[in-house]
């Protein structure tokens, strides 16, 4: 049982440093920014959560009687707009990653500290619009604006929308550019690359991705607004336009963008996998190489979301090889997170548990990924709920399931503060059991031909669509317990101390939470990454002296 | 550390002939797009020629990449590299296109 432990002599660290408002909003501390990243990120994922709620209880019944078709649209355009951009997009590099990556690598903060906070207004600028788009009416489109109904059909607020993307992009760009630079120039004496942690590797290979591919996010919706607004031709024939070319440059960033959700996810999944195996990754420079191959092949493979539209078939069968392709590093880290468990001393606390939910999920969401690549099976699936299906397991199963990890292993560093472990083993189970409940059910329904984006439906998929919905409301049962018992540890969770994991790395070797300025003394780093022997050494001679 | 690159100082007389190159440029891409080049393909590829080297100033000079170092003119052609792989590709579709028949065509 957990007891509340009075709150000790306080130390000074960067929670207490400065108090007041003021100092929230105008810091330029890492650590602080990602606090507010985390408040307003979890705001976002609220909103998305509720507009799931709306769709799951619709659809509960064959019949549209929650809500009408134009609501409907709204709904999930909402839900897929809020989620990607505002929330699955910046989670862990703006959380965790702001936040960690100054520590990992023995730095006092990020390169650029007044760019990082400016990220994070412009972030909020960019949610503003959207709230303003729910408040006032939201916009049909769904969350990938697909012409000709965006340009020229949809009565929704289609350029603020667009418009709100647009701006969080430079959000991204920002963090990104800041990670990049800080990777390159602020790594402590002794840390070569070959000791980075993997989570660093992740962020950089993510960071790439937000540099290179948000700019053709921002250009297509500006030329969307433009074609929209003043009838400029780029996509519509009648104008001069290509039909197929802004699906094009659409998913040449939006088919990436699920690598910056999924890779930095990978970063703390093969930091919790090697702590609670006590065991060096298997294969580290495998594991790193693979982050920059899921990167650079990830912008090679964007036309599998095109097979029906009217791309050359030509094209569409290279789109299919190089779609293959990708998955061979992403294979690698599953192969090697495997192998590190392998003779491990695993140890099956909360971070572990959720790791492991994100190995299943992950696996099941990538190998679902194959089906869709091949051109004549996608030809069946395409806009099925089989692809609804897919796309969960990867960004709510991977995604999510490795921020929860992330959160659940790092909050004693960020907060001091242990929160209860029975409940936090509960919440693990409720997610891992409503997710599959939620969206397995799903490749069922999309396999039996049912289309995404209908409110009604015939009723023989009634039975899977229930079940669904009936998974949904343990998963958000799932979300909401950790939210309770985390809040909760903040005040009255058991002390942490520095090291409660007995990890490797940087970030263990400063106090929980770290002073502002991270390190007392600069590190310097004398050991290969992940060396359990070097720190089970320093237990003993801590522990006899 | 090149210390060179780091504290390169230009002379405001190459910013400003920079800067009137770009405006010249600007207007001869708007005097040469009333003249009638013999087909449209010829009209675009000279406008894009010109807009190519107009940005080219504006990344050496504006954007300091001429007095970089050369991690930053590697960063800055993995970029242009994207920029290719982004175009090639996407046009490697519209090449392709009418290779295969339509049906009832």
């Amino acid at each position: 049982m957990i007891t509340a432990t009075p709150p000790p002599k306080e130390t000074k660290n960067y929670l207490n440093a400065e108090h007041g408002l003021k100092s929230w909003l105008l810091t330029q501390d890492h650590k602080r920014i990602a606090l507010l990243y985390l408040i307003a990120v979890s705001a976002f994922f609220v909103v998305g959560g509720i507009m799931a709620v709306l769709i799951r209880l619709e659809l509960a019944t064959p019949a549209g009687d929650l809500m009408d078709s134009n609501t409907y649209n709204k709904v999930f355009t909402m839900h897929g707009v809020i989620m990607i951009f505002f929330f699955l997009i910046p989670s862990i590099p703006a959380i965790l990653g702001n936040f960690l990556l100054p520590l990992m690598i023995g730095a006092k903060d990020l390169a650029f500290p007044r760019i990082n906070l400016i990220s994070w207004y412009v972030y909020m600028l960019g949610g503003c619009f959207g709230v303003f788009v729910l408040l006032s009416g939201g916009v049909d489109t769904g969350w990938t604006f697909y012409t000709p109904f965006s340009t020229t059909y949809s009565n929704g607020y289609v350029v603020m929308t667009a418009m709100a993307a647009f701006i969080n992009g430079f959000s991204s760009i920002l963090t990104g550019l800041n990670f990049i630079v800080t990777v390159h120039r602020m790594r402590a004496p002794g840390l070569t690359w070959f000791r980075l942690p993997l989570f660093v590797w992740a962020h950089y290979a993510t960071s790439v991705i937000m540099i290179l591919g948000t700019p053709v996010i921002a250009v297509t919706l500006f030329l969307l607004m433009l074609e929209r607004g003043l009838h400029i031709g780029f996509f519509d024939p009648a104008y001069g336009g290509d039909p197929v070319l802004f699906q094009h440059l659409f998913w040449f960033y939006s088919h990436p963008a699920v690598y910056i959700m999924i890779l930095p996810s990978m970063g703390v999944i093969s930091e919790v996998i090697s702590t609670f195996s006590s065991k060096k990754p298997f294969g580290y420079t495998f594991i790193a190489f693979s982050s920059v191959a899921i990167a650079v092949f990830g912008f090679l493979v964007w036309g599998h979301h095109l097979f029906v539209s009217s791309q050359s078939a030509y094209a569409g069968m290279v789109f299919s090889i190089l779609s293959y392709i990708v998955a061979i590093p992403s294979a690698i880290k599953v192969f090697n997170w495997a192998a590190t468990m392998y003779k491990g001393s695993v140890r099956l606390e909360a971070p572990m548990l959720y790791a492991l939910g994100f190995i299943g999920l992950f696996t099941v969401g990538g190998l679902t990924g194959l089906f869709l690549s091949a051109m004549g099976l996608d030809v069946h699936l395409t806009d099925t709920y089989f692809v609804v299906a897919h796309f969960h397991y990867v960004m709510v199963g991977g995604a999510i399931m490795g921020y929860q990890a992330g959160i659940h292993f790092w909050w004693p560093k960020m907060f001091g503060r242990m929160y209860p472990r029975a409940w936090a083993t509960v919440a693990a189970a409720l997610t891992f059991v409503g997710f599959n409940l939620t969206f397995f059910p799903q490749f069922i329904l999309g396999y039996m031909g049912m289309p995404r984006r209908y409110h009604v439906y015939p009723p023989e998929f009634q039975v899977f669509n229930v079940l669904s919905s009936a998974g949904a409301s343990v998963l958000g049962l799932g979300y909401l317990i950790p939210a309770i018992y985390l809040l909760w540890s903040i005040k009255n969770g058991e002390i942490a101390g520095p090291n409660p994991w007995g990890a490797t790395g940087l970030e263990w070797q400063t106090a929980s939470p770290p002073p502002t300025e991270n390190f007392e003394v600069t590190p310097v780093v004398t050991t290969e990454a992940y060396d359990y022997t070097a720190l089970k050494l320093t237990q003993e001679v801590a522990h006899v002296g | 550390m090149d210390s060179h690159a780091e504290h390169h100082v230009v002379p405001k007389s190459v910013y400003f002939a920079v800067f009137f190159t770009l405006i010249a440029l600007t207007w001869v891409t708007a005097w040469i797009s009333t003249k009638d080049l013999g087909s449209s393909s010829l009209n675009v590829a000279v406008a894009l020629s010109i807009a190519v080297f107009k940005a080219s100033l504006v990344v050496m000079f504006f954007m300091h990449v001429k007095y970089g170092t050369k991690l930053t003119k590697m960063i800055v052609c993995i970029g242009i590299v994207w920029l290719l792989m982004l175009l090639f590709i996407a046009m490697m579709d519209i090449w392709t296109r009418t290779w295969m028949g339509v049906p009832g065509r």
